[in-house]
């Protein structure tokens, strides 16, 4: 068991001079980067860990980590990735994005990336909407969700229904893919699924995909009661855990 | 040194790369850049040292080409037409953090998908594109052995200047098929890890400022640092100009059918010169101001609409007051054609 002392600690691995935050009061990506910076640390794997950012809320994470950080565009964070990873093997590759980036304008890379099982680990960070830009509607906003441009509330007959991402990739996904869903409401899981997704890409040198879902106080207008409360029911339509297979052969037999 | 081949010009332009030491490719299929991707996966499938993907589009292959090349490869793509609208969007990202980006445009005609195998008409998007100001170095091949030697250079002034830099052909070039002599290129200047792994100091790029102050002081050093590489990275031909009352400003394929007609003028008394920029951007200005001072006439010819011309009078607006346009968009020119044009404007 953890004291809490070091279960409150910051990751050895980040980057003090990145302080102080950029992020917004009881931003949900912070919580992500401290967690993932947690397990860059117990998997012992600093010195080999290369982080490409995409734009949104993720970009201001630009030097939070004392390993090496390049900023791309948005949606480009995958293919920056894939062909980093080509180049350089050895490396434990993350890619990090929204789910805008992800879903939306970037979604054709993150299919094929999985559908070659490209060794990369994709984390996308769903807080149901574009948060850098002021809470407008994405994929991922739920039915009836208000958001700036979704201002009575999302029409799902129009605009479609709550986007389960990691479940659309894994049935083009290679059979050695990991793909999973976690929550900044549930630490302890997110830390096992980050740990088995970057384990994924070492020992099986195959393609990772994690969803986290995230608050965003500031664009839901929420208090930290509320913000907790629509999380549980985001974790309601989207759940957590890995996300298995559901077709009954493997994708690269058919 | 210089050796014959029987070849075409994209089977040039991918030995060229090797050439210049390039380790991976990055594309998507697109006519007529097409046996340049055909081509370096049959090389790589040779090579154990060499890589590739063809992505899913342009955009990928523009970006996974930025991943290897942050990897310190020396990575390339190569494209065309819509395909290099698409390329925009990775090349902006190479432009603001000072990545070597090398592409080649195989240019087609626009636009829209327009045609498919020639046109002048890219020079607007390879030289002044992206949502920036431009900073990238464009070179024009006009025959299959210049388009080998570029293609090997390209690599490094891209990794010496750290600005995008492109080589400009079109099908015509890529597509035809002759022997010709190749000399062999200079030894490339080399690549290095651009993300160097060092957990004490880390690298950290970004692209996204936080005040219009803090950016506009990385945008000043990048024009201050293009503005320092003008002199030694322009390039210009000048063909048969002594005496020259008559001069053509052309670039690529055009120049090259520019080079039969002035023979054939001269031969037949009408002191007509070509002046061949290799380079569209930067522009050798001063070589292109010397040998236009004391021409009459100067025959500025291009497959497109005011592209390499509106290039050329922002940089010499004294060209203006003497220039007779010839804008053929999307359409190519005969010796013969060209020839007319010249001895009519007598």
């Amino acid at each position: 068991m953890k004291t809490p002392n070091e279960q409150f600690a910051m990751p050895q691995c980040l980057n003090s001079k990145s302080k102080p935050s950029l992020f917004c009061p009881g931003c949900g990506e912070s919580i992500i980067l401290k967690h993932l910076g947690n397990v860059v640390d117990s998997e012992n794997i600093q010195s080999k860990t290369t982080l490409v950012i995409d734009i949104g809320c993720t970009l201001l994470s630009w030097n939070y980590f004392n390993f090496d950080i390049i900023q791309s565009h948005h949606g480009r964070s995958v293919p920056v990735s894939v062909g980093y990873k080509m180049a350089r093997g050895s490396r434990v590759v993350i890619a990090l994005m929204g789910d805008g980036g992800a879903y939306a304008i970037g979604l054709q890379s993150l299919l094929h990336a999985a559908f070659r099982n490209d060794p990369i680990l994709a984390i996308v960070i769903n807080n149901t909407e574009y948060s850098m830009t002021g809470g407008q509607m994405a994929p991922t906003t739920v039915p009836n969700e208000v958001t700036t441009t979704s201002p009575l509330g999302k029409n799902a007959s129009i605009f479609g229904p709550a986007f389960h991402g990691p479940e659309l990739v894994r049935q083009i996904a290679n059979s050695k893919a990991f793909i999973a869903r976690a929550s900044v409401g549930n630490p302890t899981l997110m830390d096992s699924i980050i740990t088995k997704a970057i384990e994924n890409q070492q020992k099986n040198n195959s393609f990772s995909m994690v969803e986290i879902l995230s608050i965003c106080p500031t664009n839901w207008k929420t208090d930290a009661a509320e913000s907790f409360e629509f999380l549980a029911k985001l974790e309601k339509i989207y759940p957590v855990g890995e996300v298995k297979k559901t077709l009954d052969k493997k994708s690269e037999d058919i | 040194m210089s050796e014959k081949k029987f070849i075409t010009g994209n089977e040039a332009i991918v030995l060229g790369t090797l050439e210049g030491g390039a380790e991976m490719f990055f594309g998507y299929p697109i006519t007529p850049a097409t046996e340049i991707l055909e081509g370096w996966i049959r090389t790589a499938s040779e090579d154990i040292n060499l890589q590739y993907l063809q992505a899913e589009d342009e955009i990928a292959s523009g970006f996974a080409t930025l991943g290897a090349i942050l990897a310190g490869k020396k990575a390339f793509t190569a494209t065309a037409g819509v395909g290099h609208v698409l390329m925009q969007d990775p090349i902006s990202m190479a432009e603001n953090e000072r990545l070597p980006f090398v592409g080649i445009i195989a240019q087609r005609g626009g636009p829209s998908t327009g045609t498919v195998i020639y046109s002048q008409q890219e020079v607007n998007l390879a030289a002044l594109g992206g949502n920036g100001d431009g900073l990238r170095i464009v070179y024009s091949a006009s025959n299959i052995a210049e388009a080998y030697e570029l293609s090997a250079k390209i690599f490094s002034t891209a990794w010496k200047y750290n600005f995008p830099t492109f080589l400009l052909t079109d099908g015509y070039l890529g597509k035809q098929k002759i022997t010709t002599e190749f000399s062999k290129p200079l030894r490339p200047y080399p690549a290095r890890k651009i993300l160097r792994e060092d957990v004490d100091k880390p690298t950290h790029i970004r692209n996204c400022y936080g005040s219009e102050p803090e950016f506009s002081k990385v945008l000043e050093r990048n024009i201050s640092d293009y503005k320092l590489l003008i002199t030694k990275v322009a390039e210009s031909e000048n063909y048969k100009t002594s005496g020259a009352k008559d001069i053509i400003l052309a670039h690529g394929s055009v120049a090259s059918a520019a080079k039969s007609a002035i023979d054939d003028l001269r031969s037949d008394g009408i002191k007509a010169g070509l002046v061949r920029p290799i380079t569209l951007r930067p522009l050798d200005t001063a070589q292109i101001r010397s040998q236009i001072r004391k021409a009459d006439r100067v025959f500025v010819m291009e497959s497109a609409f005011e592209q390499f011309a509106r290039l050329l009078v922002y940089m010499i607006p004294e060209l203006a007051g003497k220039m007779v346009k010839v804008f053929k968009p999307a359409v190519g020119f005969t010796p013969e054609e060209i020839y007319k044009i010249v001895k009519d404007h007598r």
